[in-house]
């Protein structure tokens, strides 16, 4: 009987520099992190008071934040043949990186598919995730997250083939429906066929690329997802002109920015800096007017610009912070009009994403 | 068999017509039957290999700027797609300002590799202590980057070739010590230890891969403390190696198994200790019984690293799927030409695997013979 | 080994030169090492899932699932639990695998044989199958066949129709479906006593021939019931059963049954994939049988398919079984690919959607690796048991 074990111990040797060879590549947890952990542990309760700041520390520490977003979306995260990222959801994580570094470019995005969004933000791979999620109620109070507010109201649509026929979501009856796993599409899909007592059948695939790779080869009759992710998805179709959107939206899709659940100052921070961006939209502050705007009268846009008040100050940032957005990327109604609006591809209307006094639902609380 | 042996031992006859005539005559018309079957073979032949070869060669398309080139109306393959996009397959989204870093790492491991293969080749030892040790230190270092003088580069701008190579690696040379140390647990002969192995190696050898893949990708997470967060390739290599070294175990215990009793204990007597004997002794002469078997388990291990696009990474497969969805680039025959691209490497590097562990099967068979 | 432990422990004692004590202490902190690294991972995992505020445990089975599932084999709608659609995916997984399982292995039997051919072209195009299938990644084909094989065939309304009825389209193949009449009943017993007496007609021959050694062509006989009594039956008693005719209406063909292409291309690429490792298993089994067992048994003066039958079959089969019953494992595990194709097997539905919708990712992933480890096991014991039973018997 001699020494078997070290065959035991050998394998947790290898393992162990295995482990440390990867230490580059695998995140080393912040102090705070470490700290709180082990009171997590100890107590197995939900996370004390003192946590607050957690997250901004960390943040701060490493110097850039961690945005999850979507791999390829035109319009709302999608990244040029250089790697840059652009659209409405990327832009809203330069903003929050604007209010901290003051520098829009301090971001790192990891791209993320449905599936595995929520895991990579509980487990802390990730600041934020602003990945045109759908907020609804139970992936607000199951899964440990929290929803910021609405970046984008959305609802679904289908895009079908112009030679089909088809022209309303009521000639679907009978269709096959292309659609990706993890979403809320699947759900709708069934809820409005069922209610509306259509047969359909439903084809789900783990990846955006091949629900649209097999729509696009007639697998199914047709597409479904977000009206403003068909939009995009038809400008990537061999020739768009031959593929229509119809009229119906079939539900509700408030797209919004997610944070976890337990640190009130990041979610606050994420909030605001929402709120900060339609403010400034409906206060006329823009990204040409920002630095003059300063001095305005308006007690409205003094607040908001820091001039009165210490509004920055209680969210962990400094009290400049919407100036450092504004200058940076604009107001909600540029960033709109930048990545989706009537003047690109995309050529949105701002629709209920207009301004509560324009016509449209978007609507912030004020600062003061 | 016997007629073989015969033919071998025969002096060759010179070629001549008549001689040909003979092994047709043999070989493919010596009854109706077998005549019929080359018949048969002959027509399954040319409904296989004129139309691939029209495809791929004839009737390919080779040179290109953009789509409209594959546009016409009997194309075949539309190899400018692979052109356009072979950076993308080699190393996926590796920032180009870097990429000298993958070109040193595939040539080091070249360098590495070619005279660790040839067994007339110097330095045995020290080669493959650089393969081995220094090899992966240096290739991760190169890559991850991180440390000064070299940017961090994050993993998820690996991709393609670089991808399916770092992961197939890493698989090998994790899974073949952990095999062995598994393999020995299993037949220790302290219940306890013996225990843990049987249930690890069956674990892992009775689910599939890809819910091994999916456990690492979402489930893993939630084991590991606040704060602490691996990186998605990372949690994939682990599973993946993990996986593999179960099968490796199995294959180790079946060398181990043919080898008597006897050698150990003789070693045993000797004087040596269990180390010594299993290390100098027993697995010597085990893993050489079993070099088809471990060899197939790195082909098996090469093929599944493809797996790993399930869960978002993009090997070279999902770098080819990804590409495909390029507007820029869709032609009807593109997923052919990107299938048959991606099938041609891995079908290089797996036959290329088998070939040469039937080679040095026959070596060593050679050697024992004697 | 325990009596040399116990005089060792006589003679040295408590000290670490004593194997057993070592052997003691090596175990208890390997134990140790495991239990705590479960206790670990089971504390880390609580406080993770409560500080997220995760919901656990397997309630979310009886909820309502509220998604469709392309195929399934037992009654679903939206309305169904999720429960319901693991079940659905289970049945689907083990129908994918079970027709891949048939058809691979006999498959791989005649590419296998061909391999051995003494026809030169023939074992030369089974050698360059298997170089081909073997070498090339299962995922890779599925794509293959899915995305560049079945896609370009046309739209339902210009469907291929080689045979009248079939279908061939690019949402699958539609092919009548049986509807079973009033005479189905008679038919069915008709064809399960035909069963019966062919089987009880072997029986008998055995026995009669361990007994007497006379040699009755229970074989042929036994086939001839089995089919022909049936085919009797047809012929007299009326068809079992008609054929509903499917026909296009709307966006597809109604009545008749439908393969979905995803069903369709997994189950090529499975069958064909591990049809190329159990050819070179069967070559390998026939192979180890020496050519002396053959000789011999002609030299006593048995016909050729009797020795085939008798004396190299089940030889070759001891060799043949185990290896063969470890790839059908793997082609049923690697059935959970159909995920990146989309057809609705277990790893699909189960964990991908249920999983997405409920966000319970421990117990659905645990309670997926489940089902295949428990098919795994339950395997390697009917195997075990098999093994146990071909043994040689060494004397």
């Amino acid at each position: 009987m001699e020494n078997r074990f070290q065959a035991l111990l050998m394998g947790l040797v290898l393992g162990a520099a295995i482990v440390y060879l990867f230490m580059p590549i695998a995140k080393a947890p912040g102090p705070a992190g470490n700290r709180l952990a082990a009171v997590d542990r100890a107590t197995g309760e939900a996370r004390p008071e003192t946590a607050a700041g957690d997250t901004l520390a960390r943040v701060r520490e490493r110097g850039e934040l961690v945005c999850g977003v979507n791999q390829g979306l035109p319009g709302f995260s999608n990244p040029d043949d250089k790697g840059r990222w652009s659209g409405i959801d990327v832009d809203y994580c330069r903003a929050i990186a604007a209010a901290i570094f003051d520098d829009p470019d301090r971001v790192k995005f990891r791209p993320l598919n449905a599936k595995d969004r929520f895991t990579a933000l509980q487990s802390g791979e990730i600041d934020i995730l602003s990945r045109n999620t759908t907020w609804t109620m139970s992936r607000d109070t199951q899964l440990g997250l929290d929803f910021a507010g609405v970046v984008y109201y959305d609802g679904q649509g289908f895009l079908v083939h112009k030679d089909s026929g088809i022209a309303h979501a009521a000639d679907l009856d009978g269709a096959t429906i292309c659609t990706q796993t993890g979403t809320t599409t699947e759900l709708n899909v069934a809820d409005y066929f069922r209610s509306n007592g259509y047969k359909y059948k439903v084809l789900s695939y783990e990846k955006n690329d091949e629900a649209l790779a097999a729509y696009d080869d007639h697998r199914c009759d047709a597409y479904t997802t977000d009206a403003s992710g068909l939009a995009a998805v038809r400008l990537k179709m061999k020739d768009p002109s031959r593929h229509l959107i119809l009229p119906e939206i079939i539900s509700k899709e408030p797209l919004g920015p997610v944070v976890r659940q337990g640190d009130p100052q990041w979610a606050d921070i994420a909030r605001w800096t929402l709120f900060a961006l339609i403010n400034a939209e409906e206060l006329g502050v823009t990204s040409g007017n920002v630095e003059e705007m300063k001095s305005s009268d308006s007690p409205r846009v003094r607040r908001l610009l820091g001039g009165e008040g210490a509004y920055g100050n209680a969210i962990g940032l400094s009290d400049d912070w919407v100036v450092r957005i504004i200058r940076h990327l604009g107001n909600y109604g540029e960033v709109f009009e930048r990545n989706v609006g009537t003047n690109t591809k995309l050529g949105i209307e701002r629709g209920l994403n207009a301004l509560w006094n324009k016509g449209g639902i978007m609507y912030a609380p004020p600062i003061r | 068999m016997t007629d073989m042996a015969s033919q071998i031992q025969k002096p060759r006859e010179p070629l001549s017509i008549g001689r040909g005539i003979t092994w047709l005559r043999k070989n493919l018309f010596s009854s109706w039957f077998n005549t019929a079957l080359t018949l048969l073979s002959l027509y399954v032949i040319w409904l296989v290999v004129p139309p691939l070869i029209d495809f791929a060669i004839i009737d390919a398309v080779w040179t290109g700027a953009s789509r409209e080139a594959c546009l016409g109306p009997d194309a075949g393959a539309c190899w400018p797609f692979v052109w356009a996009n072979i950076d993308q397959f080699l190393y996926g989204r590796y920032p180009s300002s870097e990429v000298w870093r993958v070109y040193v790492v595939f040539a080091l491991g070249a360098i590495g590799l070619v005279p660790a293969l040839i067994p007339a080749a110097p330095a045995k030892r020290f080669n493959l202590i650089f393969l081995l040790v220094a090899y992966p230190v240096i290739a991760v270092t190169l890559l991850a980057g991180g440390r000064p003088g070299l940017p961090a580069v994050d993993t998820s701008y690996w991709g393609g070739l670089l991808v399916t190579l770092v992961v197939a690696v890493t698989g090998i040379v994790i899974s073949l010590p952990l095999g062995i140390v598994l393999a020995l647990g299993r037949r220790s002969s302290m219940p306890a230890i013996r225990l843990v192995s049987i249930v690890f190696i069956e674990f892992w050898r009775g689910v599939p891969l890809v819910t091994v893949l999916f456990m690492a990708s979402v489930m893993l997470p939630l084991f590991l403390p606040e704060g602490v967060s691996l990186d998605n390739l990372l949690r994939c290599l682990v599973g993946v190696a993990l996986f593999a070294s179960a099968y490796m175990a199995e294959v180790v215990r079946g060398g181990l198994q043919a080898i008597p009793r006897g050698q150990y204990e003789a070693a045993r007597a000797g004087g040596l200790s269990y180390w010594q004997a299993m290390g100098l002794v027993v697995l010597p002469q085990a893993l050489r019984h079993v070099i088809p078997g471990i060899v197939n388990t790195f082909i098996g291990l090469f093929k599944d690293t493809t797996l790993v696009l399930i869960v978002g990474i993009f090997d070279l497969l999902g770098q080819v799927r990804s590409q495909l969805s390029d507007p820029n680039w869709s032609v009807p025959q593109g997923a052919i030409t990107g299938y048959l691209f991606a099938a041609l490497v891995f079908w290089v590097f797996c036959f290329g695997m088998a070939r040469y562990s039937a080679y040095m099967e026959r070596r060593l068979n050679a050697g024992s013979r004697r | 080994m325990a009596g040399a432990a116990a005089r060792d422990k006589r003679k040295i004692g408590l000290k670490w030169s004593n194997p057993a004590v070592r052997s003691v202490v090596y175990q208890a902190a390997l134990i140790a090492l495991v239990l705590y690294g479960g206790w670990f991972i089971v504390t880390t995992t609580q406080a993770n899932l409560a500080r997220l505020n995760i919901a656990t445990g397997f309630g979310f089975m009886d909820n309502t699932a509220g998604f469709g599932i392309v195929q399934s084999l037992i009654p679903y709608t939206e309305e169904s639990s999720y429960g319901r659609a693991f079940l659905v995916g289970l049945i689907n997984t083990l129908m994918v695998a079970g027709i891949g399982i048939v058809l691979a292995t006999i498959l791989g039997f005649f590419v296998g044989v061909a391999r051995l051919s003494t026809n030169w072209l023939v074992s030369k195009i089974a050698w360059a199958y298997v170089e081909v299938m073997r070498n090339i990644p299962l995922l890779l084909q599925l794509f293959f066949w899915y995305f560049t094989v079945l896609r370009p065939l046309p739209a339902p309304v210009d469907s291929l129709s080689p045979v009248e009825g079939v279908y061939l389209n690019n949402r699958g193949v539609v092919v009548p479906s049986p509807v079973f009449g009033e005479s189905s009943a008679f038919f069915g017993i008709v064809v399960l006593l035909s069963l019966v007496a062919g089987y009880a007609v072997l029986r008998w021959a055995r026995k009669r021939q361990s007994a007497t050694g006379e040699i009755f062509p229970a074989w042929r006989t036994a086939i001839a019931i089995v089919l022909g009594v049936p085919a009797l039956a047809w012929l007299f008693g009326g068809a079992p059963f008609t054929l509903d005719f499917p026909a296009y209406r709307g966006f597809g063909f109604d009545g008749g049954m439908r393969l979905i292409p995803e069903f369709i291309a997994l189950l090529l690429g499975l069958t064909l994939y591990t049809a190329a490792f159990i050819a070179e298993i069967v070559r390998a089994g026939i192979l180890s049988v020496s050519h002396g067992q053959t000789e011999a048994a002609y030299a006593l003066g048995l016909p050729a398919g009797r020795t085939l039958r008798l004396v190299v079959i089940p030889q070759a089969l001891r060799v043949i079984v185990p290896p063969l019953t470890s790839q059908l494992l793997n082609l049923t595990k690697n059935s959970s690919l159909a995920v990146a194709i989309a057809y609705p097997d277990l790893v699909a539905v189960f964990a991908g959607t249920v999983l997405n919708q409920t966000g319970q990712a421990i117990e659905v992933i645990a309670l997926t690796m489940a089902v295949y480890l428990t098919i795994s096991l339950v395997t390697s014991f009917l195997m075990n048991l098999y093994n146990a039973r071909v043994a040689i018997q060494e004397r």
